[in-house]
């Protein structure tokens, strides 16, 4: 009975210290990046190659799930607008729900799943198969030479993909709600531009999105990094980096938009 | 350094988020007409303004002429003290006459000027001395209840 609850209070330890040094880690990886950016100047080719791998390939899912998320606020929103005769103001519902909080958001949580889960991966078998070793061994550093330009790759693509994100859930909520259900296309826009403001909502929202994409990518590299060099090593390392991603992201947005609006 | 097919898509990318940040903020923010241009303040006192807030449009026949910069509370008279700023190229008589409105039943309230007849302008640090307040609707109900009270009593 003693040594079990004992046994508990070991494992809770060891995981609290863990989990305080892997924040340590986390942090002196990130400081680490941030001071071996400077050969990206030398060799942006790196920097476009990961960009195309981590933003352009994401552009296919970030353009459907953006135009489904707006069509169905509209069709959500108008539900219960019209119950209070405001349909018209369907434009400035997706609009600012986007701008504000599901554009960044689930394109963050998108770009989690599809990019930072695939550097991970990357990142992890480079580890496995030593290739990273190689790399020390040839004086080569591999935090400037992989891990950098992914990490600034996954920090420029993910404000793109948000903007493009919000830009397609407005036309799906336009399409939803001004050509199926029938609205005024006018007051659509012109409600949504009285009540959007340039600073407070879509400038804010692509601010949360830089943060969000620094908050993902560093957890993909890190994870990645971090992995045991083993085939379950790199599997867990890549579910943890979509777990860790879910979960930062939506406590960072609680946070941001407690600060911002 | 040779080109790459992968700068094309690299490069179709970063114009696809230049053009949806365009997008977001002329179609949808709407920048052209918000800020335009120079504006000139004039000042109205109010005694409730209802659920006006700083932002809200300044309207003349309907048309946004200026916004409502801040909105304070006079401590000598304990009325409302609003700042409209207004575009430069709208001039209004002094004897123009400002109202708190109501766009629709639900809607955000706004300030309409109406133009008057005198020809001396409000220029800056003005104040327009026709005013009249916002409607409550607590209020107007609890006027509609007593008239109703007091009905019977006429009628005998």
């Amino acid at each position: 009975m003693v040594e079990n609850i004992a046994n508990v209070l070991r494992g809770l330890g060891a995981w609290t210290i863990n989990a305080l040094w892997k924040l340590g880690f986390a942090s002196r990886f990130l400081m680490a990046i941030v001071l071996q950016s400077g050969q990206l100047f030398l060799r942006p080719q790196l920097l476009i190659r990961e960009i195309f791998f981590s933003g352009v390939l994401s552009l296919i899912i970030i353009i459907v799930s953006g135009i489904f998320v707006g069509m169905v606020l509209a069709l959500q929103g108008y539900n219960t607008l019209v119950r209070f005769g405001s349909a018209d103001a369907l434009g400035t519902l997706v609009a600012l729900s986007l701008l504000r909080e599901l554009g960044p958001v689930l394109a963050a949580l998108l770009f989690a799943s599809r990019s930072g889960s695939a550097m991970t991966a990357e990142i992890g078998l480079m580890k496995a198969t030593e290739q990273l070793d190689a790399m020390a061994v040839m004086g080569v550093n591999p935090i400037a030479r992989v891990i950098a330009p992914r990490f600034w790759a996954g920090v420029l693509s993910l404000p793109v993909l948000t903007a493009l994100f919000n830009v397609m859930g407005i036309i799906g909520g336009y399409y939803v709600g001004v050509v199926m259900i029938g609205l005024d296309e006018g007051s659509y826009w012109a409600q949504m531009q009285n009540a959007v403001d340039i600073y407070d909502d879509v400038a804010n929202g692509l601010i949360k999105s830089v943060f969000f994409g620094i908050a993902v990518t560093l957890i993909a590299v890190f994870e990645g990094y971090d992995s045991e060099a083993t085939a379950a090593g790199v599997s867990s390392a890549t579910t943890r980096t979509v777990v860790t991603s879910a979960l930062v992201i939506l406590a960072m947005d609680f946070v941001l938009t407690a600060f911002m609006f | 350094m040779k080109r790459l097919t992968i700068d094309l898509w690299v490069g179709i990318f970063v114009a696809i988020g230049l053009l949806s940040v365009a997008f977001l903020s002329l179609k949808v923010a709407n920048l052209t007409s918000a800020s335009g241009g120079e504006t000139y303040n004039v000042y109205a006192d109010f005694d409730n303004i209802g659920g006006l807030k700083v932002k809200a449009p300044v309207k003349s026949s309907g048309v946004v002429v200026g916004r409502v910069s801040s909105i304070e509370l006079n401590k000598q008279t304990y009325q409302a003290h609003v700042t409209l700023a207004i575009n430069t190229q709208y001039q209004f008589s002094s004897d123009a006459s400002v109202e708190i409105l109501t766009a629709g039943l639900l809607g955000e309230q706004y300030i309409g000027v109406t133009q008057g007849g005198d020809e001396t302008v409000l220029k800056e640090g003005g104040r327009f001395t026709l005013v009249s307040s916002a409607l409550v609707l607590e209020q107007l109900i609890g006027k509609f209840m007593t008239s109703m009270a007091e009905k019977p009593a006429d009628s005998k």
